[in-house]
């Protein structure tokens, strides 16, 4: 059952590492992949295979999904490189929704430390979580850069160190918990297999490592690729934000190793706000389909600790356009089941005193 | 070029074969620099650039040929830069005949050699005092390393600085105005080089051109400088040189050479490629790009050092004497003496090419027995793939030292041939060693990149039970060769018992790495400060008294300090990032500085400040170590009689070069022409527009039934193989998958060999996304599976579409690696560069059909079938020169059967049949 006496907030903005009750919180620690700049190298991903020692997954088949050939996150994938190919159509479509998010007076323009609620004109993406540029639309150059035929984008995906992360508030275990550097962490020795936060995630992003489906291939007449014995079979799997390597204020090799800087890893208040300048350059350059994705603290999941700058949608990348955290109307729920009990006691109150007379 | 303010990324694709170097491509782009990525496919590196201009495979020359005309005829050119720093000004010999002049050849070609005399392409001389105008160079004698002898990769033999002129002393005409000075001719060279025919020729839309020249001629000039970068998509091609050439002569004109963000970068594929030919597993090279000796050109030490600089000439390579005496000194120690001509008859002499494919023809001849394969797997990385693995049971034995059991050492059981019936195991009388080797963790060493940098390496752990690094490897083999030979009294063994091998041990028995480069650096012989380490080059001497294992290394262990070993995070505080590595020669990070300031010295501008003459301590001085004589004012006019770096003028940035200038245009040196100049490629469904010769006429050809081509244009059965296909390297996978199939975190991400074709073409072939394609060359049949993608584009050239086909050449047939697949090189054929010998595998011509291969030996009866019906036979491609009414009546002949327009029914694709 959920742990409600904690007492911990369920949705909305706060600092998750100090709403855990760590006694020493340290500075909340995240992502910043600025698919902008990515290259497509997948370093990412085998840095993060061998620094977890990850078993390689899948089945050694061309999916033909463009350059993607391990298809999206899972238990043994950690980081995980989107490759999308889009014509001209497309990226007018993309410019033109991110041109949106920004002239609709997006929580965007709304930096952490305002205060201000989100103004009332907001549309329903106000509560979502991408967003736009910091910057008043009406000043940029919308010069649209020079590659407007065809594009091919890609994007590294991760574990997105939700504020009000599902997984960790479902496990019935304690095995998810939440770090002193607000970072979401299985802890493999108390995991009891029941995959409960698997469902609990509303990005998809953890998974139960299987037991017989993570041998090596599926293959006919295939006898090669033995690999070291698949570890931790049965548990839950997904990033750590390389929480062994942030204790020894190692930065996480995803980051360490990406050659062009797009996976940028720090001070999750810093990151946000750079990302927010680097969304802000991009418009200026009239590359107005931009926009951030997990920055805005008042989404479904009280942002997150990784963010991402998209060219696109989020759906384009296979990432939800609105995810909300399955506990986020827990204290509603309780309130609601609270009424919903006194009035059946009620009821039953009455219908002994009924029964009495 | 990290400070280019523009960048173009042409015969490379940077972001997914050097993702690494690719930061500073990144960090320009966020500085805010232009990039532009031309290439024949969309590739990783065209999705962050900011314009991708689609190219015909091979006709690259044209392009750049079409940027030159347009900075010429737009007045785009940086003229004082042009008329000081290169050789615009020069007079070249009234004898020069153009392409222009002679429909696509040079003055000077023998079609009997197939090679150029190249006498009428030198300088005009100043008339001498009995008044006889001799030309620079007539001497025939001067000239046999670059045309008579056979095939002996001339471009590489005269080392970095271009072939010997005999004195520094050349005529000028500073208004260029003279039509035989070099930038007239280059002018002249130019002119049919328009947008309408980059057009016709590269399928280069209009407006893409015009961006490019734009972006480029825009971004050059006192304050912004533009970057070229290029790799195997420029030097795998018949005239691979010419295209860097091209590039050369554009980047001259735009003052963009010896600047910072200029340029013109040759990304190097592996961790230290650049290593290995300063310190060279080339055939032709001794170390420092000292040329090896030729046999009957070279018999005494004397000619030897003539051929590679006169005493006369300017510039550095006039000590060109020290240089190879302390090599020998560091080679045979105490066994090289002055009596004995510092032993230069210990080293072999050249009597032809001996390159790989020249290795590979031997072996079949039956004329090699031995063979190692070190760092390479043949087997599925060489062109002509076939021919390799068909090459290697010809030997008595090989030698495979990697770090898996590769294709190149397991042939012998489950190559193809095996497969197809062609070779049977137990026919096979070749005993193959495999000896396992250490990984670049577990030995210690440098690497030698792109930008010149020597980096140390430091050994991380030890190398598993046998493996042993290549340094242990060889030293050992050393000590058991000269144990063999120990008591021998045989002359021939002279040199292995002279030679110095007496490396200090570890406590493992391993031989020290360090000790190996404190002796490349050089060392102090004599005197009272022998055994030094040895500071520069410049203290390198003719005499004996120093040995230097590679002079242009010299410096990197200065003072006993290994300098590669420097690690300042950034490289320090200073922009050119001193602290960190070693830059040879003598730690400048930017070549030819020089030019970075005006004839009088001063920056050409503030932004582009570098390196600048300081009056008041009258010494060159800046942000680098200055590439120039450090005290030699920009004005100063030393007599060109003294030769050698002494008589460097103050406007002489070129101080490798015999003139001082950078070269428009290369009186010697390259073997196919003074200018580059568009041929098409060995095999090409495209006519030449520009001249009636098709293809280089100084090809290296090899007409064999195992090396077959596809008609080119003009030719009959050009419909047979219609497809141009080109191919490359993936950033999962590296080059023949020796270091990425047997990883189980690479091999998963591309798993399978498969072939990039457009949307039109799938269509027109029947291919289908993710299926099975088979793809067929007159070497070779392979199978690959398909993505469709508007990655490829097909091209308008000539009037008509030209598809082109991508192939990723990773994969290989074998049942050792985790992931396995057809070999893309089984498709190449072996046609050459004359100046490197490097084959020509980015283009070729080849049909492409839907479903997979046959299989046990059918696949040989389809290769056949398609030989037959494109009538092919060895002297296809290779007719050294274009018969011009062969060409007309074949087209004729073509056109009146009616079947080159139209695709012949018989070759429809035969899904059906297998």
């Amino acid at each position: 059952m959920v742990n409600l006496s904690l007492g911990h907030q369920f949705s909305g903005p706060t600092d998750p590492a100090a709403d855990a009750h760590w006694p020493d919180v340290r500075e909340r620690k995240g992502f910043f992949t600025d698919t902008s700049i990515c290259i497509g190298c997948k370093a990412c991903e085998v840095a993060c295979k061998e620094w977890n020692h990850n078993p390689r997954d899948g089945d050694l088949e061309l999916t033909a999904m463009s350059y993607d050939n391990t298809v999206s996150l899972g238990a043994s994938t950690w980081r995980h490189v989107a490759f999308v190919e889009q014509d001209k159509e497309r990226i007018e479509v993309a410019r033109e929704s991110g041109r949106r998010l920004v002239s609709l007076g997006m929580p965007s323009v709304r930096r952490p430390q305002d205060d201000a609620p989100p103004g009332p004109g907001a549309s329903a993406d106000a509560t979502g979580t991408t967003d736009g540029a910091p910057t008043a639309y009406g000043n940029v150059d919308t010069t649209p850069p020079d590659t407007p035929e065809f594009r091919w984008l890609m994007a590294s995906d991760v574990c997105k160190h939700c504020t009000h992360a599902g997984c960790l508030d479902v496990c019935p275990t304690g095995a998810l918990m939440r770090t002193e550097f607000g970072t979401v962490v299985v802890q493999d020795d108390v995991c009891n297999g029941c995959g409960t936060c698997v469902a609990g995630c509303p990005f998809g992003v953890v998974e139960r490592r299987s037991d017989g489906t993570a041998a090596p291939t599926t293959r006919e007449g295939e006898r090669k690729g033995e690999q070291p014995d698949v570890p931790k079979r049965g548990v839950a799997q997904k990033c750590t934000l390389c929480y062994d390597r942030l204790l020894d204020d190692e930065t996480p090799a995803c980051a360490k190793t990406c050659p062009t800087t797009s996976i940028k890893f720090g001070d999750h208040d810093d990151l946000v706000t750079d990302a927010r300048e680097r969304v802000a350059q991009l418009h200026a350059q009239g590359m107005t389909e931009a926009r951030l994705y997990g920055a805005n603290e008042l989404d479904g999941v009280g942002g997150t600790g990784a963010l991402f700058l998209l060219l696109d949608e989020p759906e384009v990348y296979g990432l939800p356009p609105d995810p909300r955290v399955c506990t986020a109307d827990l204290p509603e729920m309780a309130k609601r089941a609270a009424i919903a009990t006194g009035g059946m006691l009620a009821a039953a109150a009455l219908a002994f005193l009924g029964g009495r007379r | 070029m990290a400070n280019a303010d523009c960048i173009v990324l042409q015969g490379g694709n940077m972001a997914e074969a050097h993702p690494v170097g690719f930061q500073w491509v990144s960090e320009a782009k966020a500085r805010g620099a232009k990039v532009i990525h031309v290439d024949p496919r969309f590739t990783r590196t065209s999705a962050v650039a900011d314009r991708h201009i689609p190219l015909r495979a091979g006709s690259d020359v044209a392009l750049l040929g079409g940027l030159i005309n347009y900075v010429l005829t737009h007045d785009k050119w940086f003229k004082e830069y042009v008329v000081a720093y290169t050789n615009a000004a020069t007079i070249v010999s009234e004898d020069f005949r153009d392409t222009e002049d002679l429909d696509g050849l040079f003055s000077g070609f023998d079609p009997e050699t197939g090679k150029y005399d190249m006498t009428s392409w030198s300088y005009a001389a100043p008339k001498s005092e009995d008044g006889d105008g001799k030309v620079e160079g007539s001497d025939p004698s001067a000239n046999d390393a670059n045309s008579n002898t056979k095939e002996t990769a001339p471009g590489d033999a005269h080392g970095s600085g271009g072939p010997a002129l005999e004195h520094a002393e050349v005529l000028r005409d500073d208004t260029l105005q003279d039509p035989n000075t070099v930038f007239q001719i280059l002018k002249r060279h130019y002119a049919r080089y328009t947008p309408e025919l980059v057009e016709e020729l590269c399928g280069v839309s209009a407006a893409d051109f015009d961006y490019l020249a734009r972006a480029v001629t825009e971004n050059s000039g006192r304050d912004r400088t533009t970057c070229f970068g290029y790799a195997t998509g420029w030097t795998q091609h018949t005239l691979g040189a010419q295209f860097i050439r091209t590039a050369a002569v554009l980047q001259l004109l735009l003052g963009n050479v010896g600047r910072p963000g200029g340029g013109i970068m040759a990304l190097r594929g592996h961790a230290s490629i650049q290593g290995s030919t300063d310190i060279p597993t080339l055939f032709n090279l001794l170390p420092g790009y000292l040329p090896m000796p030729i046999a009957g050109q070279h018999d005494t030490l004397q000619d030897y050092l003539d051929g590679i600089a006169s005493k006369k000439q300017k510039g550095y390579w006039a000590n060109a004497d020290a240089y190879f005496v302390s090599l020998m000194k560091s080679y045979f120690g105490d066994g090289a003496t002055a009596e004995n001509n510092w032993g230069f008859d210990y080293l072999p002499r050249l009597t032809g090419a001996h390159g790989t494919y020249q290795t590979t023809l031997a072996m079949l001849a039956d004329e090699v027995e031995g063979f190692f394969v070190l760092g390479q797997n043949p087997a599925v990385g060489s062109a002509n793939g076939r021919m390799q693995r068909l090459a290697l049971p010809h030997l008595k034995w090989m030698v495979v030292r990697d770090l898996s059991l590769i294709e190149s050492a397991t042939w012998w059981k489950d190559s193809p041939e095996i497969a197809s019936g062609e070779m049977r195991t137990e026919d096979i009388e070749t005993e193959v060693f495999f000896m396992p080797a250490a990984t670049h963790v577990e030995k210690a060493g440098t690497f030698t990149q792109t930008q010149r940098l020597l980096q140390w390496r430091h050994k991380a752990l030890a190398p598993p039970e046998e493996c042993q690094s290549d340094l242990d490897f060889f030293y050992q083999l050393g000590v058991r060769i000269r144990e063999l030979v120990a008591e021998s009294t045989d002359e021939r063994d002279r040199p292995l018992l002279d030679m110095t091998w007496d490396y200090p041990l570890d406590e493992h028995g391993d031989p020290i790495p360090e000790s190996v480069l404190r002796e490349i650096n050089g060392v102090q012989l004599t005197g009272p400060d022998a055994g030094r380490a040895l500071s520069g080059y410049q203290e390198l001497k003719a005499d004996g008294s120093t040995a230097c294992g590679c002079w242009i290394y010299s410096g990197v262990f200065a003072d006993d300090v290994n300098m590669s070993a420097r690690r300042t995070p950034q490289g320090g505080p200073g922009v050119s990032q001193h602290e960190w590595g070693w830059a040879w020669p003598a730690d400048r990070r930017i070549l030819y500085n020089r030019a970075s300031a005006d004839p009088d010295g001063k920056p050409w501008s503030e932004r582009k400040k570098y390196i600048w003459w300081d009056e008041a301590q009258q010494r060159w001085v800046g942000d680098d170590v200055p590439d120039f004589p450090v005290d030699r004012a920009p004005h100063a006019k030393p007599d060109p009689e003294v030769g050698g770096p002494a008589a460097i003028t103050g406007d002489d940035p070129f101080i490798m070069q015999s003139d001082g200038k950078g070269w428009l245009f290369a009186p010697k040196g390259l073997v196919d022409g003074p200018l580059p100049t568009h041929y098409e490629p060995q095999e090409s469904p495209v006519d030449n527009a520009l001249y009636t010769q098709q293809q280089s006429p100084t090809r290296i050809m090899y007409a064999r039934e195992d090396n077959l081509g596809a008609p080119s244009y003009g030719s009959k059965g050009v419909e047979v193989f219609p497809y141009v296909f080109t191919t490359y390297r993936l950033t999962e996978h590296h080059t023949a998958g020796g270091m990425s199939r047997w990883l189980p975190y690479l091999s998963e991400l591309q798993p399978e060999m498969f072939c990039e074709v457009s949307p039109a073409l799938a269509a027109e072939r029947g291919l289908e996304e993710g299926g099975w394609a088979t793809i067929i060359s007159p070497r070779a049949v392979i199978e690959a599976r398909v993505l469709v993608t508007d990655r490829m584009t097909p091209l308008t050239v000539g009037g008509r579409t030209v598809h082109q086909v991508g192939l990723p050449y990773h994969w290989g047939v074998g049942d050792q690696a985790i992931v396995t697949g057809d070999a893309a090189n089984d498709l190449i054929g072996i046609t050459l560069d004359p100046n490197t010998q490097i084959q020509e595998s980015k283009v070729g011509s080849c049909d492409v059909i839907a479903g997979r291969r046959p299989r046990d030996g059918a696949e040989l009866e389809l290769l056949d079938e398609y030989i037959r019906r494109a009538g092919v036979t060895p002297a296809t491609d290779n007719q050294r020169l274009t018969d011009p009414e062969a060409e007309t009546a074949a087209l004729s002949a073509a056109e009146a059967e009616g079947d080159f327009a139209k695709p012949n029914p018989d070759d429809e694709p035969g899904g059906s049949r297998w």
